[in-house]
């Protein structure tokens, strides 16, 4: 009786022990370091809203890394409406080269000549805030822009007095953009360009848009990007049509190739914010693409042992 | 009933033998080495977390995939975004076992050779996989390290054609951990 009674209690006691052994099993040590390293404080930021800093004509939110030099080179053919005697356009072309830096990771700016009006530009842009989950949950990503252009052109009318200011123009942008999920994102760009001189007695010196613009990716490594600017009546040029761009961001490594039509002939806020003359509906398209190259001038330092 | 109590007192012994010490780091060192004649690709993630239990030899690894650190930006946004998916799948874990357990004498100083089993999970898949490496046991904390080959391929981490050869299809991945007893 004494002895089935101490096997009886030997049972139980093996039972407990074999209970409270799984309880260390590798599941829990996974548990534990689950536990023990979650972060209240850790704050998510969004990247990749979207593929370059530049949406299509305009800037995206995107900054180039501090340290990093962008090349860019766009290209624009002439209207497709000038039918098979200009090659759709092919015939003629207009181009920008630019180069970007980035300063910080908020930080960038960027230099560029274009052909056409043989326009040399400047810009700076940074990152006020920046989207995010987690401990600090922010909606949007909001930019600023700046930036300032100058016409080297010869004046028309150079028996008239002219002054080198009437050739500078000024631009600035507001960039307030959203990625809504991995494939979709969008952007406001509330805009102000600012004229020395402007072409007619009755054009106003400041001209006002709002400009909008998303992408959709429709793989990895491509996305389809709309950009639209609404200039607002009474503050535009006569004239003029507002800017439209439709294209496709296709990145390969260490390029970003953007492909796109636009009734747009220039490349700076000035040009295709204020100054489209083409009518996107009526065949008043170019062809355009972007080629960017980015170059690491200063490399972080990996903390290796 | 006395006896009970004996009972229940023997086996939270039992439990308190097994729950003795557990290491653990939060600042562990992975990088990882691509090696092809066009580029070299290297990375490294200092913000490892692992624990370790010195009785069971159980081993556990949390990486958080965005805190990979590359020289170059841009690579490694291509790394989050386009390869290893880190807003849909942010962590890799490991969970595995020290093999060879009794040739390690984690009350002694000294180096000892391990062996690692068990399941590592990259970009959502899990795979088996056995590794060496080194322990260096001093003064009551514990060097590990280990080096050993990932295949992207294994893990449905796709390359596409354009970018495949500057990306090798095995890339060799160092740990480098410092534990010390958890508080």
């Amino acid at each position: 009786m004494h002895l089935s009674l101490n096997m009886k209690s030997l049972q139980i006691f093996g039972l407990l022990v074999l209970i409270s052994v799984p309880a260390f099993s590798q599941d829990d040590l996974m548990k534990m370091l689950e536990e023990e390293t979650k972060d209240e404080n850790a704050v998510d930021f969004t990247t990749a809203t979207f593929k370059t800093t530049r949406l299509i004509n305009g800037h995206s939110i995107e900054n180039v890394a501090a340290g990093v030099l962008d090349f860019r080179i766009s290209h624009r053919f002439g209207y497709i409406s000038g039918g098979a005697y200009e090659l759709w356009g092919l015939d003629e072309a207009s181009m920008r080269l630019g180069l970007d830096y980035g300063l910080t990771k908020r930080w960038m700016i960027g230099i560029g000549r274009s052909t056409y009006q043989k326009q040399y530009d400047g810009f700076t842009k940074f990152k006020v805030l920046q989207q995010s989950t987690g401990a600090r949950k922010m909606p949007i990503t909001f930019s600023a822009v700046a930036s300032m252009m100058y016409k080297s052109l010869h004046f028309e009318d150079p028996t008239r007095e002219n002054y080198y200011t009437s050739n500078l123009y000024y631009a600035g942008q507001l960039l307030i953009a959203r990625k809504f999920s991995e494939g979709f994102s969008l952007q406001l760009m509330p805009s102000i360009v600012h004229y020395n001189l402007v072409p007619s007695a009755n054009d106003p010196n400041d001209v006002l848009a709002l400009g909008v613009g998303g992408r959709l990716k429709i793989s990895k490594r491509t996305s389809v990007n709309v950009e639209y600017y609404y200039q607002i009546p009474g503050y535009k040029f006569e004239g003029t049509e507002n800017s439209l761009a439709i294209g496709f961001d296709i990145e390969t490594g260490g390029h970003v190739f953007q492909l796109y039509c636009t009734n747009s002939t220039g490349m700076t806020e000035r040009t295709y914010i204020a100054e489209t003359t083409g009518d996107f509906f009526s065949g008043d398209i170019r062809l355009g693409f972007t080629i960017s190259r980015v170059f690491t001038i200063k490399k972080p330092k990996l903390e290796m042992d | 009933m006395k006896r009970i109590i004996i009972i229940i007192a023997l086996a939270l012994v039992g439990s308190a033998v097994y729950s003795q010490t557990i290491f653990m780091t939060r600042s562990g060192q992975v990088s990882f080495f691509s090696k092809t004649p066009m580029e070299n690709i290297e990375a490294v993630n200092n913000e490892v977390t692992s624990m370790l239990n010195p009785a069971s030899g159980e081993v556990v690894f949390a990486i958080l995939v965005k805190s990979f650190r590359f020289e170059k930006a841009l690579m490694e946004e291509h790394f989050n975004e386009n390869y290893m998916e880190s807003d849909k799948l942010p962590k890799a874990t490991f969970q595995g076992k020290i093999t060879n357990l009794s040739e390690i004498d984690f009350t002694k100083d000294g180096t000892y050779p391990a062996t690692l089993e068990g399941d590592m999970t990259i970009h959502g898949i899990k795979q088996h996989v056995t590794s060496t490496g080194t322990l260096v046991i001093a003064k009551d904390k514990i060097l590990a390290t280990s080096a050993f080959q990932v295949k992207p391929a294994d893990y449905k981490i796709s390359i596409p054609s354009l970018v495949a050869e500057k990306i090798a299809s095995s890339i060799e991945v160092k740990v480098n951990c410092q534990y010390a007893p958890k508080s």
